[in-house]
């Protein structure tokens, strides 16, 4: 039991790194963005191209995945995302679309359709076992480091957040875009570096998830649903928010998918749709945020 | 007094029938008969016309933004398959309990898009989509899971016309039911029902100052255009005698959107212009690259969105200087 709860934060906290850029681009730009699970295709491609055909170590590709996501984002903000974001979102849900498709038909034709393995160091491969029957938790080493890994990030994104000059600016600009320009803040550049720092994440998330959520060129479309569910439900007015959400979706998952295989990704859906039903803006919503 | 315009004659002059209208679709009717080698297509043009018809009516007249509208399609046909295969084979008593299938749950439905932002209702339409397609899959001794429904056997139409390999008879049928539920959209968005729609769709706050029963028309919109997806389902799975999983899928979802922006939303014939360009793109890039036609999709979605639909259907203004029309 504890095993299953162990592995569902290690699942949980992926989905989190994963959606965290999402939140976000949401939160900030008030953009649909549903390509977001492409840029976590790429950093997981980057990773095991990477480690097959030149035989980066992993640990050295994991940033370089960052890099990668990061920069393939801010690219594109620049270029594609920025004239849209005064578009109906209509406008954003199919270009953004439009985007995935084309990732998911490019890694196809490039990298090949078939599922990427990634080989993990010895290191990580083993499992440590702690108690005794009904209470035992069985940790695999490699979920354990994708816990630390993601912990902390998460208390650095908080960090920056809340304590350096850069997050107040862009928690301005999420509360008021208007007023946050009257102010003297470049709104632009906020957006741009957020939305390649969300890249960058989901990128790293896609890197560290590879082995976890298997890869291959529908990644992005599989995983999009989920990554919206995190956002939908958490809410795109703070970090908590969608760390919570995502949490209780990994938790619900791998929870779901072990005593009631035969209703699958069911509950996960229903618990969703439940919960918007409940609080159609999320479960948690910050006041006084323009929404 | 003939040419005077008051504003009952602006707002009747849309209502009537207009001769292009009614030559274009004795048109489609001839057409089986005029191009019998592309009678299969034609039917599935007739069916995603179907489809797009039924967005279009709570996308461009009531502006609900949804991904998830296959769901009642893939419900629409799983119901016909099965009702043709465990009840009786009659097409169109099993299109009848396949349009009242799901126009149910349409009106359960309708139920989760009436609170919350765009966002939300774009998860929980299709929310309900994935909880279907779970459904089917996990329902295998019913549904086939994913095999498929198959030994779909059905009978003659009207007890008279069988379907045949060459389609003919399909294309025929669906055209028909096309017409039939066109004509009622075509009455219900110019019905003062519908002038409410577009009223909600423009202005919520105001439509609600002025006495329109928002959340009322909401939900039968929402439930009249379920009813009409899952008479496109019914159909697909009806012509085809099969019914698989990937009618739930996302990007069946993704594709009727397409279909309705390149045709323009607001304007029910935006769905036929739309479905016959988008089959037909879809036919000739599939035979070029069968694979990655997916790939031409996308890049196709992202430009019109760049460019603009208005702008990309006039080449001429793309280049304002060379035919001097006015700066931008």
């Amino acid at each position: 039991m504890l095993t299953i709860l162990f592995d569902g934060i290690a699942y949980g906290m992926l989905l989190f790194i994963l959606a965290v850029g999402l939140a976000v681009t949401m939160g900030l730009m008030n953009f649909i963005n549903l390509a977001h699970g492409a840029f976590a295709m790429v950093g997981g491609y980057i990773t095991v191209l990477l480690m097959q055909r030149v035989g980066v170590p992993f640990l050295v590709c994991l940033p370089l995945a960052f890099l990668g996501a990061a920069l393939l984002g801010g690219i594109l903000e620049r270029t594609l995302y920025r004239p849209l974001y005064h578009k109906p979102h209509l406008d954003q849900v199919l270009f953004s679309i439009g985007l995935t498709f084309m990732a998911v038909a490019s890694a196809d034709y490039f990298i090949g359709s078939t599922q990427q393995i990634i080989q993990l160091p010895e290191w990580l491969k083993g499992r440590t076992e702690l108690g005794e029957g009904a209470w035992r938790l069985g940790m695999g080493h490699y979920r354990l480091f994708i816990i630390a890994v993601c912990a902390a990030l998460t208390v650095g994104l908080q960090f920056v957040l809340t304590k350096t000059r850069f997050g107040s600016r862009l928690r301005a600009s999420v509360d008021d875009q208007r007023v946050a320009a009257g102010l003297g803040i470049n709104v632009n550049v906020v957006f741009l570096s957020t939305f390649a720092m969300g890249s960058g994440l989901a990128g790293l998330g896609g890197a560290l998830g590879a082995e976890v959520l298997g890869l291959d060129p529908t990644f992005a479309l599989k995983f999009m649903i989920y990554f919206l569910i995190v956002v939908a439900v958490g809410g795109t007015s703070s970090i908590s928010g969608p760390l919570l959400a995502a949490l209780l979706l990994g938790i619900a998952d791998v929870a779901g998918k072990y005593y009631i295989p035969k209703l699958g990704a069911f509950i996960v859906y229903c618990l969703m749709i439940a919960i918007l039903l409940w609080r159609p803006q999320g479960l948690f919503v910050r006041k006084g945020g323009k929404s | 007094m003939k040419h005077v315009v008051t504003s009952m004659n602006a707002l009747t002059t849309t209502r009537r029938w207009k001769p292009w209208e009614l030559a274009l679709w004795a048109l489609a009717l001839a057409s089986p008969l005029l191009l019998s080698r592309h009678a299969l297509i034609i039917n599935e043009i007739a069916i995603v016309t179907l489809f797009a018809v039924s967005l279009d009516i709570i996308l461009g007249f009531t502006g609900i933004v949804s991904l998830g509208h296959a769901a009642f399609f893939g419900l629409g046909a799983y119901t016909a398959a099965l009702f043709a295969k465990l009840v009786m084979p009659d097409p169109l008593v099993g299109m009848a309990v396949a349009i009242g299938v799901s126009t149910l749950l349409g009106a359960v439905c309708s139920m989760t898009i009436i609170r919350g932002s765009d966002l939300t209702r774009l998860m929980v339409t299709l929310g309900v989509g994935l909880i279907l397609m779970e459904l089917a899959n996990k329902l295998d001794w019913l549904t086939g899971g994913a095999d498929g429904l198959q030994g779909v056997v059905m009978g003659p139409v009207l007890g008279r016309f069988e379907f045949d390999l060459s389609g003919r008879t399909a294309a025929w049928y669906s055209i028909s039911v096309l017409l039939v539920l066109f004509v009622l959209a075509r009455r219900l968005v110019n019905s003062p029902f519908g002038a409410t729609l577009k009223a909600i769709r423009d202005n919520r706050l105001r439509a609600m100052a002025i006495g329109i029963p928002v959340t009322q028309r909401l939900s039968v919109v929402y439930t009249v255009a379920a009813g009409m997806a899952g008479a496109a389902g019914a159909l697909m799975a009806q012509t085809t005698g099969f019914a698989s999983l990937d009618l739930f899928e996302f990007n069946r979802s993704a594709d009727v959107l397409l279909v309705l922006v390149v045709g323009g939303t607001g304007w029910l014939y935006g769905g036929v212009a739309g479905a016959i360009v988008f089959k037909l793109m879809q036919d000739l890039i599939s035979s070029i690259t069968p694979q990655y036609w997916t790939f031409w999709i996308g890049l196709f979605l992202v430009v019109l969105v760049l460019v603009g639909r208005e702008r990309l259907i006039r080449p001429w203004t793309w280049f304002p200087r060379f035919f001097g029309g006015p700066k931008a």
